[in-house]
Formats: C-alpha cells, structure tokens, sequence
C-alpha cells in the first residue's frame, strides 16, 4: 500500500560483508552498518537543514509576536490561539495542506515545522517576559531608560533562561517530526526509514532513528551550554 | 470564503484540488490504480472511526500508566530526575522510527500500534502530573494534613485540583502526539486516516488532501474536546483567581 517515495536502490539489501544477517533481516547488523555509513551522510545533513531552517524561522517569527503581545496586552490571546492551532495540525497533515501552495519538497516541510514550533517559542518568550519583577522594569524606568531600553537591556536578559528553555523544547521535537519530512519529499533522515515500499529493514531504521536522537542530545546541549553563557547570574544563584 | 455572492456551493471544479478533495469525501473518486471508486463517507468515517480508536486506546492506556506514578512521585518529592528526564527524552523519540521498528521488529497489529502511541504519550503525562503535584503550595497540603486527611486523600482531595491545568497540559500534549503519530499508523498495519496521506498511488493527490484536511480538523476537535474537559475539571476558586 506505502507508494515507492525514491528509487529503490537495490544493492542497499545485498549484504556486503557478514553473509546472511542481512538477508535474515535480523535486529542489527554492523556489518552493514560498517560498510554502508556513507549513505547516511546526506540525510543528515538535510535534516540538519532542515531543522536548523525550521527552529530559526519559528524564532524569529515567535520572537516578533512575543514582543509585540508584550507591548499591546491584547494581542496576546490571539496569538496563543492562532499558534495553538498551528501546534495541534499534526506535520503530516500539514505537509500536505500545503500541497496546492508550495508542492513537494524540503520547503514544504520547513513551513510544516516552523509552524509547529511557533506556540511553543512564543508561549516561553511571553511567560519569561512576564516574569521579570516589575520592581526591576520599574528601577529602570526610574534611572531613565526608555521602554525600548528596558525590552533588550533589562526584560530580555532577565528572561533569557526562559527563552533558550522554549528554544531546546522545540529543537529537539522538531529533531525527531523531522523525520517525517519523507512524506512530503522533503528528505532528511527519513529517507532512511521508509526506504522505497519498504519499512522493514530494521537496521536500516535503528541507525536513522539512532542518528536523530544524537542529533537531538546535541542540540539540546549546545543550547543549555548557550544559554548558561548568556545568563551567568544563574550559576551564581544556583 | 464565497459567502459575499450569495453562493453555497460554488462549482467544485472552480476550486482544483480542493474541489476534488471535497468530492473525495463525499461521494469518493476512481481510484488512480483504476477501477474501483475510492473515499465517499462510508470509507472516511471508518478510518476516522479507527483513528479515534487507536488514539483513544494509546492515550488511555498511557494516562493508566505515567498518571498514578506523577502523581505519587509529585506528592513525596521523589524522582525528580526520573519524571523531568522522562518527558525531555520522550520529546526525541522519533515518531516514525518508534513505529518502523515497532512494526518491523515485532510485528504489525492493533496492540503493538497501541504500545507504540502509548510510548509517546507516557512522557508528558508523567513529567506534568509530577510537576504540577509538586508545585502546589505546601501550606495547603500541610493544612490538609492537620485536618486529618490521609495521603492518598491529600492527593485526590488538595493536589489533584490544584493541579488540574498542568496535567491536563501534559494530557493534551500526549493525545496532540498520539493522534498525530496514529496519522502513520497504516506503515504498521493498521487503516486511519492516514491511509489517504500515505496510499497517494491509490487515493491520488485528492485523496491525499483530503486526509490532510480531516486529520488536522479530527486533531483541532480532539484538542477542543480536551480543553472543554479541563475547564470543566477545574474548580471554581481556580477560575475566580486566574480572571
């Protein structure tokens, strides 16, 4: 029933090293694994891409409304709806909304998964703002700063932690819906996991979806590290 | 979209895919590979029917099982690593994969499908019933306990509804990733929705579109159907404080 999404490469199930455990299909091969590593290369890389496009379009656009709902208090709900239902489209239905508009491809899916991203950065970017004690923006108001001052001098760093908080949520959700960028051509690790009419090879899917939870870990850590270095005052209070 | 010229129904070919989508559900199309007529209501509501059943199903038994253990873990303070590690390492389970291999590795079928979403759904419902349990105010649970309430009715009684909105997050995100993920359940097996989004060989770029459009409506009515039940779980004094 599952359509043939690339050509299938039929040297891929030939076992090129330890005779029969690829033929058996059994759990793990490292064999193959050994000898065909190479063809991981590309899909990772996309899915590198395809992520990093995804979370730095959902940031930015999340980052604009945030600070606008900040500004003009009613936006707020709006917002947390609008985005609400852009987080409840499952990707896969999305992939395909969008068909009529932008077709197939690793657009398709980045539009997919920023839209994921957008409530999850906006919710904690607009909770890390409200939290900042207003005897703080008060203070400030009071040594002269202006409104904009306050936003990137004071209210921004103070809600840093928040902010990179929101930021490794949805990097390491959109890390692991990424691989469903398979479905709308987008490619990415998927491609390693719906290989041609086949989800059967399960080395095949151990490896890719292995590679996606590394990819995950890494950047959830680049991100702690990133956000420790942009609020030292917490390793002091911690 | 067309209600300014006063008609309903507009021709449907006017509006391309959309229009063949519309068909698709409603009256079904030819099948791409030929012959017979594909979609119409009868099919559609079976495969709504079994996407409900198996996000239902998942979602029950992951509320079973990660609910008891957040909540106890949440009311000793214990476990903390356990419960806020649970739901970061769950949020990088890749979806598709935990389905290949489920469906590879162990077979396809209704129960492992089940296993498999409730797998996704463990992690948020465990982290946010522990969080919410230990975030509710210790003066209330130690008033609780001089009045004599045992544990387990400190927990029903004080904790629970203190807590309702965030568990009910950690719910509602669960059955978001459920009944998303029950979207690829045809790769093991199993008839949804997604059948149409993943059999365009057989369904066409119609079909596709419209399992796209009602497997996004069924997720929007489902996350609707979740709030309504948590507004309604939340007791009036919460209400009054937050408005």
């Amino acid at each position: 029933m599952v359509e043939p999404l690339a050509a299938v490469d039929e040297s891929f199930f030939t076992d090129r090293s330890n005779g029969s455990c690829i033929q058996d299909n059994k759990l793990f091969c490292p064999g193959w694994v050994a000898d065909n590593y190479d063809r991981y290369v590309d899909p990772t890389l996309q899915h590198l891409v395809l992520v990093g496009s995804a979370v730095a379009a959902g940031f930015l656009i999340a980052f604009a409304l945030a600070i606008l709902a900040h500004r003009h208090r009613f936006l707020s709900t709006p917002f947390l709806a609008g985005t609400g239902v852009l987080y409840t489209i499952p990707s896969i239905s999305f992939f395909f909304l969008l068909l009529p508009v932008t077709g197939r491809g690793a657009l398709t899916a980045i539009i997919a998964l920023t839209a994921f991203n957008l409530q999850i950065i906006f919710r904690n970017i607009t909770t890390g703002l409200r939290n900042v004690p207003s005897e703080v923006t008060e203070a400030a108001t009071g040594v002269g700063m202006t409104r904009t001052q306050i936003l990137w001098r004071v209210e921004l760093p103070l809600a840093m932690p928040e902010i990179i908080a929101g930021l490794r949520i949805a990097t390491v959700s959109t890390v692991a819906l990424a691989t469903l960028a398979v479905f709308a051509n987008g490619g990415g690790l998927g491609t390693e996991i719906v290989t041609g009419s086949n989800i059967t090879f399960k080395t095949g899917i151990i490896v890719a979806g292995s590679i996606a939870v590394i990819m995950a870990i890494l950047f959830d850590g680049v991100l702690l590290l990133i956000g420790r270095l942009l609020a030292p005052w917490r390793r002091v209070a911690a | 979209m067309e209600a300014g010229g006063g008609v309903i129904y507009p021709p449907l070919a006017s509006l391309g895919l959309f229009g063949d989508a519309f068909q698709f559900v409603f009256s079904g199309r030819e099948a791409e590979t030929g012959g017979v007529t594909v979609g119409g209501t009868s099919q559609v509501l079976d495969l709504a029917a079994k996407q409900l059943e198996v996000t239902v199903l998942a979602l029950g038994v992951a509320i079973l099982l990660a609910l008891p253990i957040g909540l106890v873990l949440g009311h000793y303070g214990r476990g903390e690593f356990l419960a806020v590690s649970a739901g970061n390492a769950g949020r990088a389970i890749p979806e598709l994969a935990l389905i290949a291999l489920m469906a590879a590795a162990i077979g396809v079928g209704l129960v492992n499908l089940v296993v498999a979403l409730a797998i996704l759904g463990i992690p948020p419902i465990l982290t946010n019933a522990y969080v919410g349990i230990k975030q509710v105010d210790r003066a209330s649970v130690e008033a609780a306990r001089g009045m004599g309430m045992t544990e387990a009715g400190i927990i029903r009684g004080v904790e629970v509804p203190l807590a309702v909105p965030t568990i009910m997050g950690g719910v509602r995100t669960a059955a978001i990733n459920i009944i998303a993920t029950a979207t690829i359940a045809p790769l093991a097996g199993i008839l949804t929705l997604g059948d149409f989004i993943i059999s365009r060989n057989v369904y066409g770029d119609a079909g596709v579109l419209a399992g796209a459009v009602l497997v996004a409506l069924m997720a929007l009515a489902m996350e609707g159907a979740l709030a309504g039940l948590q507004w309604a779980m939340t007791s009036k004094g919460l209400k009054l404080n937050r408005s």
